[in-house]
C-alpha cells in the first residue's frame, strides 16, 4: 500500500470500480477567476447600461432586472449551462463539479453561489479565503455546504516522442512501479536537460551492470523493451 | 501484452469514444450515433483498468483516466429536481417542505412578525422613537411617497404607466436580493438570519407604525395589504431557510457537521425556490396592483385580505391530499 500522496489529488471511485483523479484548486487561481468574472461583469454592465439609461423608466427597470441578474445569476447559468466553467473559470483552466465528479447541477450550484454572500463576509472575502486555506481540498464555505468542488479541467497531453534505442531485455523482473518509472525516465527526457538526464540514470549503474556514462542508453534500451514493437 | 500492440489494437475505439464525447459536450449528439455509449464507456474503462494494473506508461494511461472522466461526467449526472418538476413543486412540494419545516418557519415568523408589529406599537404609541430607527432623511421621504394628496403610489410618487415597469425591476432586485441575504447570513450559525429577520422587521415595523400615527395610514395600508401577504411571508420563510441551515451546524445529531449542512442546504434552496416565486408574485402585485388609486382602498383591503387568506390556505393545506398531481 503507497502512503498518502504529497499532491492534493482528490480520489473518487466510479461505479465501474475505477479511482479517478480529480485536481482541486487553490486560493490563488480562483481568486484570479473570480477577479476575471468581476471584470466581465463590471464591463457587460457598462455597457449594456448605456443604451438602458437613454429608454428611460422601462430602461431602469430593466436595468434593475439586469443588475439582478447579472450579481445573482451569472455564476449559476453559467456553471449550470457552460460545464462547470463561468468566464472566469474558463480562462484560468479550472471547472466546478460535485463531489463525486459529476457535473453540478441547478441546486447545487445555486447554494454555492447563494452563500458567496457568508464567504464574502466580513470584508473582501475573508472568511471564504480561511475556509479554503484550512480545507484539504481548498473548499470554501459555499462549497461545503453545496458539496462541491473546484478542480482544474483535463488539459490535453502531447506524447513525446521516446529516444531511439535498441529494445533490451532485462535478465531479472522489473514491478509495476519500475517499469513506470523507467518508462516515465524515457518519455520525459525531452523536458530534462543532458547533464540531467546522466545524473538520474547513472543511479541505476549497478543494477544495470553497466557504466555510468552508458546508464541512460541502457535505460531507454529498456523502455524501448517494455513498450514492445510498434 | 506489450503496450504498443495493446495501443494500437484499440486507438481506434478510443478515438472514436473521444468523438462521442466531443458530440455529447456540445450538445450535438444525435440518440442513434450515441447509443453505445455506456457500452464503449465500460470497455473504456476496462482498458483503464488494464493499463494500470500491467504498468503502461502514464503518457497512455493518463490520457484514458481523462477520457473516463470525460464519460464518467456524461454518463453520471443527477438529475435536476428543480426543472423538471416544476409543476409538482408549486402545487404540492412547496407547501409540504415549509409545514415539515414548521419549527424554522415559526420561529422566523415569530422573530419578524413580532419585532414587526412590536415596534410598529411602540412606535404608534411614542412617536419620537421613529427617529431611533430610521434616519429623518428616510421619514422624510417615506411621508412624501405615502402623502394622501399624491395620485399614484409606492416609492415614487405620480407615475406614469412605464414607471410600473421600473418599479418592477427595482422591486425584484432589491426584494429578492433582502431574502438571499436572509437565507445565506443564516450559515453563521443562524445568527444572520435572526439578525437580517429583526432587522427587517424593524425597519418596517416602525415606518408603517410612525404613518399610522401621523395620519397616512389610509394610503399606506391599503398600499401594502396586498403584496405584503407575499413578500412579508417569504421574508419569514428565507429566514426560516437560513434558520435550519445554522441549525444543522449547531446540531447535527448523528451526523457529521459537513454532511448535515450539505443535507440541510439541499432542502432549503428548495425553500428558496419557493420564496421566489412569492417574491416575483409580490414585485408583480406592487408593481401594478397595489400602486394604482383609482380602486378604492376598501376594496383593495378586500383584495389584500383574499391574498393573505390565499397564502395562508396555500401554505397550511395545499398538497395534503395523499394523490396529490404529481
Amino acid at each position: 500500500m503507497p502512503s498518502a500522496p504529497l499532491d492534493t489529488r482528490y480520489q473518487i471511485e466510479t461505479p465501474e470500480g475505477i479511482d479517478l483523479p480529480l485536481r482541486p484548486a487553490g486560493l490563488v487561481p480562483r481568486v484570479l477567476a473570480f477577479a476575471f468574472d468581476l471584470g466581465v461583469r463590471a464591463v457587460v454592465m457598462g455597457v449594456l447600461l448605456v443604451p438602458l439609461a437613454l429608454l428611460g423608466n422601462v430602461g431602469i427597470g430593466l436595468g434593475a432586472l439586469l443588475l439582478f441578474l447579472i450579481s445573482w445569476w451569472y455564476m449559476v447559468l453559467f456553471e449550470v449551462l457552460n460545464q462547470g466553467c463561468s468566464p472566469g473559470k474558463q480562462v484560468m483552466g479550472l471547472r466546478v463539479v460535485q463531489d463525486d465528479g459529476t457535473p453540478i447541477g441547478w441546486s447545487a450550484s445555486l447554494i454555492r453561489n447563494l452563500l458567496r454572500f457568508v464567504d464574502m463576509l466580513p470584508f473582501g472575502y475573508c472568511l471564504g479565503a480561511i475556509s479554503c486555506l484550512q480545507h484539504p481540498h481548498f473548499k470554501r464555505l459555499g462549497d461545503l455546504a453545496a458539496g462541491t468542488l473546484v478542480i482544474y479541467r483535463e488539459q490535453p497531453l502531447v506524447r513525446p516522442r521516446i529516444p531511439q534505442a535498441t529494445a533490451l531485455r532485462l535478465p531479472f523482473a522489473l514491478d509495476l512501479s519500475e517499469q513506470r518509472a523507467i518508462l516515465g525516465f524515457a518519455e520525459r527526457q525531452g523536458e530534462l536537460s543532458t547533464e540531467r538526464v546522466h545524473e538520474l540514470a547513472s543511479i541505476l549503474a549497478a543494477p544495470l551492470q553497466v557504466s555510468p556514462a552508458r546508464a541512460a542508453e541502457q535505460l531507454n534500451g529498456v523502455a524501448r523493451g517494455l513498450l514492445g514493437p510498434a | 501484452m506489450k503496450q504498443s500492440l495493446f495501443e494500437s489494437r484499440h486507438q481506434r475505439q478510443w478515438r472514436a469514444f473521444a468523438e462521442q464525447l466531443t458530440q455529447l459536450e456540445q450538445g450535438q449528439a444525435k440518440a442513434g450515433d450515441v447509443a453505445d455509449f455506456p457500452h464503449q464507456y465500460r470497455r473504456l474503462c476496462q482498458h483503464l483498468a488494464l493499463a494500470q494494473e500491467r504498468g503502461y506508461s502514464s503518457y497512455l494511461v493518463d490520457p484514458l483516466q481523462q477520457l473516463a472522466l470525460r464519460g464518467h461526467q456524461q454518463l453520471y449526472r443527477h438529475r435536476s429536481q428543480l426543472a423538471a418538476n416544476a409543476l409538482s413543486f408549486v402545487l404540492a412540494d412547496f407547501p409540504r417542505l415549509v409545514r415539515e419545516q414548521w419549527r424554522f418557519v415559526l420561529i422566523a415568523s415569530l422573530l419578524f412578525f413580532g419585532s414587526l408589529v412590536g415596534i410598529a406599537l411602540l412606535v404608534y404609541l411614542f412617536p419620537d422613537l421613529i427617529y431611533s430607527i430610521v434616519s429623518p432623511q428616510q421619514v422624510a421621504e417615506m411621508q412624501g411617497m405615502y402623502d394622501p394628496d399624491a395620485s399614484r403610489l409606492g416609492r415614487a410618487a405620480e407615475r406614469a404607466s412605464s414607471e410600473d415597469w421600473m418599479m418592477f425591476g427595482y422591486y425584484v432586485m432589491h426584494n429578492i436580493g433582502i431574502a438571499f441575504q436572509t437565507f445565506a447570513a443564516g450559515l453563521v450559525f443562524g445568527l444572520g438570519s435572526v439578525f437580517f429577520l429583526i432587522f427587517n422587521g424593524l425597519i418596517i415595523g416602525a415606518v408603517s407604525g410612525h404613518l399610522t400615527e401621523i395620519g397616512y395610514g389610509q394610503t399606506f395600508w391599503s398600499f401594502v395589504i396586498g403584496h405584503g401577504a407575499f413578500e412579508l411571508t417569504a421574508i419569514a420563510l428565507a429566514g426560516a431557510a437560513g434558520l435550519q441551515l445554522g441549525w444543522a451546524l449547531i446540531a447535527p445529531g448523528q451526523l457529521t457537521r459537513g454532511e448535515s449542512l450539505r443535507l440541510a442546504a439541499r432542502k432549503s434552496v428548495q425553500m428558496l425556490c419557493g420564496v421566489m416565486i412569492f417574491l416575483l408574485i409580490a414585485a408583480f402585485i406592487e408593481a401594478y396592483w397595489s400602486s394604482t388609486t383609482v380602486i378604492t382602498p376598501w376594496v383593495k383591503y378586500l383584495v389584500g385580505a383574499v391574498l393573505w387568506l390565499l397564502v395562508g390556505t396555500y401554505l397550511g393545506f395545499a398538497g395534503r391530499n395523499r394523490h396529490a398531481p404529481d
